[in-house]
């Protein structure tokens, strides 16, 4: 390709990309801030660490955090069991019976707007507990089915495209050969997507640290997620702390990513050396 | 696949099906029913629609006030008006700054374009509350930007943005930027640009080339990323939250006061009910674009 960016473009992606980061380096220069008025710089005492100190003591924070770790992880681990199968049963049945209502069930919780989501599994929860007795109150089980629901549809959409660019050559040789369709997916299918349910475990994982809304609507006492109390500490105005948190969370994010890209990379030129 | 039997396919997708049915579709008949039951002072905050009247008669008793409460009283209307306009203008602000930016990532080198890909990606990993609270910092009259125009000479006070429709803008195009340019980004990545050489040698003007053919190539990509941020814009609760301050009405707002403040479960049923009706026709619409982009690109 011997096109050349216009002048134009570059300028949108340099502004674009700048929109998109300086807030995110703010609040990572200011975590190291002696002040408490966060945005104002006290240059005779910054940077310095005493926020980070102040975080990992405070007890509300942690607590939260391992709540949301226990959610999380259960739920990325449920979400890529239901949304690898669904995300298959889509990409490799052409036909079956339902499989237009999997389709868009699996679509519109991508786009759903949260309240309307957690207000309705909420309502879902009461209704079971006055009828059947379960879930007897809610907490972190209730949290957990109600992040699996949105998660699981990301799950599917990652999984669902991933098999779309792989043709069904390989498992039809399998099957000639004689393979049972269950080895097939384990031995063939399986490490073929393999990728795709790593990412989507992470991005479910995400998903749900993150969530708030639809926790706020399933939580019950004493269940508060890291992002509950985020929230109320965020509603009375900026905070050293959350200024920290974001740092760590941000520091995370950006080491996974990465590494997991450089992975991914590195199988992708094996599979080429391979072919 | 066609090999796999049909019992066994049925294992395969029940699975998922019987969730998705259970947790996402039959929450909506009972918010359907809650919306229509009278509001009480109990646990839970509503009456039965069913009762039992006399030994062998079963009365149905359908409330239409939540909804007539909804229509009469401006407060609601507005809320509802207002989102719309919200989300409208922060999809087309998405589509302004999120265009061009989908663009030169899909005519960078492949070695680049990865790396901007992955810089798009990754502030849509961190978390969204996070970004939102940097604004905070950023807008208040003694943040960031504040201070550096201050320091610069170009104001002499500090601007009113915190709080005001203006930060709310910024914080939904900010925090739906990357839904914009992925789904428009895959679309302009499969173009043939060789369509605008030809264009270009047969005297068409750069411009004129990339609105007779790339901009309506990339139609289900602006499409896609468009209902991306516009309908969950409508119901968002967040942003508005946070950065709109105590004026900013928007539905989702509405909808989390009524049940969290008011414990009024049936007026935020009828309140999902409405939005629901008014987003279904758009997300059928994203599901038909999404069909027609996956059926293009096999």
């Amino acid at each position: 390709m011997n096109y050349k960016s216009s002048y134009f473009i570059l300028t949108c992606l340099g502004f674009g990309f700048a929109f998109l980061y300086v807030p995110i380096l703010s609040m990572v220069v200011f975590s190291f801030n002696a002040s408490k008025l966060v945005t104002v710089w006290d240059a005779a005492n910054s940077p310095t660490l005493k926020w980070y100190y102040a975080l990992l003591n405070n007890e509300e924070v942690l607590d939260a955090a391992w709540i949301s770790l226990k959610i999380a992880v259960i739920n990325a681990s449920g979400s890529v069991i239901l949304g690898t199968l669904a995300g298959f049963g889509l990409a490799r049945f052409s036909q079956f019976r339902g499989r237009f209502t999997l389709n868009a069930m699996t679509t519109a919780p991508l786009v759903m707007p949260e309240v309307i989501t957690g207000l309705s599994l909420l309502l879902l929860f009461v209704a079971l507990e006055q009828l059947i007795g379960w879930p007897a109150g809610r907490g972190i089980t209730t949290m957990t089915i109600g992040h699996m629901t949105f998660s699981m549809a990301y799950v599917t959409v990652i999984v669902n495209s991933r098999l779309a660019t792989f043709d069904t050559a390989l498992e039809e040789a399998a099957m000639d050969l004689g393979a049972r369709p269950l080895k097939v997916f384990f031995v063939i299918t399986l490490p073929i997507i393999f990728p795709a349910i790593l990412s989507g475990w992470l991005l479910a994982f995400t998903l749900s640290w993150d969530d708030l809304v639809i926790s706020s609507f399933t939580s019950g006492p004493g269940s508060s997620t890291l992002p509950m109390v985020v929230f109320s500490k965020v509603r009375l105005g900026v905070s050293p702390e959350i200024n920290v948190l974001a740092t760590i969370t941000i520091t995370v994010v950006t080491l996974m990513i990465a590494g997991v890209s450089l992975w991914m990379s590195r199988m992708a030129k094996l599979d080429k050396a391979a072919a | 696949m066609r090999r796999v039997g049909v019992t066994g396919r049925g294992l395969v997708v029940a699975l998922p099906y019987m969730w998705l049915l259970l947790f996402f579709v039959v929450p909506f008949v009972i918010v359907l029913k809650i919306s229509f039951s009278d509001i009480d002072l109990a646990i839970p905050p509503y009456k039965p629609l069913l009762e039992w009247v006399g030994k062998n008669s079963l009365a149905i008793k359908l409330n239409f006030n939540n909804y007539a409460f909804l229509f009469t009283d401006r407060l609601y209307v507005n809320a509802f008006l207002n989102s719309i306009k919200v989300a409208f203008i922060s999809t087309v602000l998405c589509l302004a700054v999120g265009y061009p930016m989908a663009y030169g990532i899909a005519r960078a080198k492949p070695a680049v374009r990865n790396l901007l890909l992955l810089l798009v990606i990754l502030p849509f990993w961190t978390s969204l509350l996070l970004r939102v609270y940097a604004w905070i910092g950023l807008l208040k009259a003694n943040g960031v930007i504040n201070n550096v125009l201050l320091w610069l000479g170009l104001i002499h006070e500090p601007l009113t943005m915190l709080y005001t429709p203006f930060a709310m803008y910024i914080g939904i195009v900010y925090s739906y930027l990357p839904f914009f340019i992925l789904p428009l980004y895959a679309n302009l990545e499969k173009m043939d640009w060789q369509l605008l050489e030809a264009a270009e040698d047969l005297g068409c003007r750069p411009w004129q080339a990339f609105y007779k053919i790339t901009l309506p190539l990339s139609r289900n990509g602006i499409l896609a990323g468009s209902m991306l941020v516009f309908i969950p814009a409508v119901g968002e609760f967040v942003i508005p939250a946070l950065l709109g301050g105590p004026n900013a009405l928007m539905i989702g707002r509405v909808l989390w006061d009524e049940f969290f403040s008011n414990r009024a479960w049936p007026v935020a049923s009828a309140v999902a009910i409405l939005l629901l009706i008014l987003l279904v026709p758009f997300m059928m619409w994203y599901q038909s674009v999404q069909a027609r982009e996956s059926a293009g690109a096999r």
